[in-house]
């Protein structure tokens, strides 16, 4: 096989090889399924109960994106905001370190007491989580504007807004489109958390209710489904990421060789 | 005659943390409009300020500068820079890397979308004259140093400025693509008749384009000496290898060891 093929399938033989240890050591050492289950439990539960676990997924899925947008909206805004002036940057700096650093999950109480168990304490969460990577990738990309740059456009009489479209902006691109990435499995992160201390659907609920009732199968088949919408949009945000910003693989690529 | 750029008794003090720096001291330099004024000194004594003070993008502690009669107050909107960094946007292509100072400079900013063909024309032809002839719709990183050095040459050009300003355009370059660029750069000036002052580290560069050396002292930074260049133009890089370019060369040289050591 040649190095490409290997690399694309690589992440496929990875995975699998994963669940094939996971499944022998299950039978080996005769590992009691209280304790662990093996993964074809999992995936025979997913078939049997199919409808069950779609509508779930599909749940969690739709809260974590609706979330996720309003992050990547918000996200945006404050990322240019902080990026436009360094007073701003200075000032805000602190609060929203302060305010990443509280886990989400001590929030999450005083949301569902706000808007009540559902969907909506889910969407603040996912968006809370998510958007501090954005802002800091954003205004990050900002901030790195070559000097001597900023020197040749401000001589020819550019303003601020000038140098932030034709360059900042630009730049940020690359950032931007990074943060994305780490955002979106945060975001699945955030939904799920909100998800398991109250809601009525989703992945998170799924994995509450069932573990309460020790269908360790069902629990283990809703974790593999969680994984397995994170990967996916992960590589949507890559794909993405990748068409946008091909100036930015490209040069480093040429930098390199 | 009044001086094209005239630098009159400038000094300028950075604010530091450990104190303000003095980075030139009552310096006053004249160039004349179309002259090929060359800045040489030792490193760090404020050769880089003056470029920004000149541009606009600093206003002196205390002095004063002009440019055509009017002093500056302000970003000059016209002049051209380039560095030794040749400052790419790496997602523009070549063609559209020289354009960007038509989208920045008034009247050529409102006439950018309807003027679209006139100045890309413009602009091929600007990088044809630096042997970049086709290279328009590549990408920087497509290009090698040397080749990216003709492009920041070219958008510095771009919009006719009556003054070129350079910080150390070649320095980063081998020496043959060094003595090429300066050919590049002299034919240019030639043709286009606009006023330049290159800074440089690089006695030889100095002495084969300018018509003028100013030397300056170390830091706080002031001109010291005015070395005037009078071999004939248009020059050939056979000039360099002449007994008189080597005596002004090592005439510079030991200047600047000297105000090096004081
Ligand atoms: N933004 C700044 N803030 C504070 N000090 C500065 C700043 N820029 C330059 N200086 C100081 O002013 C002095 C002159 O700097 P400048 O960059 O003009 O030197 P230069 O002659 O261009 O040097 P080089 O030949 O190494 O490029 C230096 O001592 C430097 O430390
Ligand atoms: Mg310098």
């Amino acid at each position: 096989m040649n190095p490409r093929t290997l690399e694309k399938l690589s992440p496929w033989l990875f995975t699998i090889a994963i669940f094939l240890i996971w499944e022998l050591a299950c039978i080996v050492f005769k590992i009691n399924t209280s304790v662990l289950q093996p993964p074809s439990a999992a995936f025979a539960a997913m078939f049997k109960l199919w409808r069950v676990f779609l509508y779930h997924s599909w749940v969690t899925l739709w809260v974590t994106m609706v979330g996720f947008a309003l992050a990547v909206g918000f996200g945006i805004i404050l990322g240019l905001v902080v990026g436009w002036s360094r007073a701003i940057y200075r000032g805000l700096y602190p609060v929203m370190i302060g305010f990443n650093t509280i886990p989400k999950v001590a929030i999450v109480p005083l949301l569902i007491l706000w808007f009540g168990i559902g969907e909506v304490p889910a969407i603040v969460t996912a968006f809370l989580i998510s958007f501090f990577p954005i802002v800091v990738n954003i205004a990050t990309g900002l901030a790195t504007t070559e000097p001597e740059l900023e020197d040749v456009l401000r001589a020819l009489g550019a303003g601020k807004l000038d140098i932030m479209l034709k360059v900042g902006i630009p730049r940020a691109l690359p950032y931007f489109f990074g943060s994305l990435k780490i955002a979106i499995t945060l975001a699945f992160v955030g939904t799920v958390v909100s998800e398991t201390l109250g809601a009525n659907a989703g992945l998170g609920y799924l994995i509450a209710l069932e573990g309460a009732s020790f269908r360790m199968a069902n629990v283990y088949a809703a974790l593999l489904l969680l994984a397995f919408e994170g990967v996916l949009m992960y590589a949507v945000f890559a794909g993405i990421e990748q068409h946008f910003t091909k100036w930015a693989f490209r040069s480093q690529m040429s930098a390199a060789g | 005659m009044e001086a094209f750029v005239d630098i009159d008794g400038v000094t300028l003090k950075y604010r530091g943390a450990s104190g303000d720096i003095v980075a030139l001291q009552d310096a006053t330099l004249k160039v004349q409009r179309g002259e090929f004024a060359a800045v040489v000194g030792p490193s760090g004594c404020g050769k880089s300020t003056l470029m920004r003070l000149v541009t606009g993008l600093h206003k002196p502690t205390a002095g004063t500068i002009a440019i055509d009669g009017k002093q500056v107050t302000g970003p000059v909107k016209m002049a051209g820079m380039a560095f030794q960094n040749a400052n790419m946007l790496p997602w523009r292509k070549v063609i559209d890397n020289v354009l960007l100072p038509l989208e920045i400079v008034e009247p050529h900013r409102s006439q950018f979308r309807s003027k679209k063909v006139e100045f890309r024309a413009k602009a091929e032809q600007l990088l044809a004259t630096v042997g970049l002839a086709g290279f328009g719709d590549r990408y920087p990183w497509e290009l090698s140093g040397g080749m990216q050095q003709r492009v920041s040459l070219c958008r510095s050009l771009i919009h006719e400025p009556a003054l070129l300003m350079l910080d150390e355009p070649f320095a980063a370059l081998d020496a043959f693509t060094r003595e090429e660029l300066w050919c590049v750069l002299r034919d240019l000036w030639q043709r286009l008749g606009f006023t330049v002052i290159l800074v440089t580290h690089d006695l030889r560069e100095a002495a084969f384009l300018a018509d003028n050396i100013y030397v300056m002292s170390a830091r706080p930074g002031h001109i010291v000496q005015i070395k005037s260049v009078d071999f004939p133009r248009p020059r050939d890089l056979q000039v360099t290898y002449e007994k008189d370019f080597g005596d002004i060369v090592m005439e510079l040289r030991m200047k600047i060891a000297q105000v090096r050591q004081s």
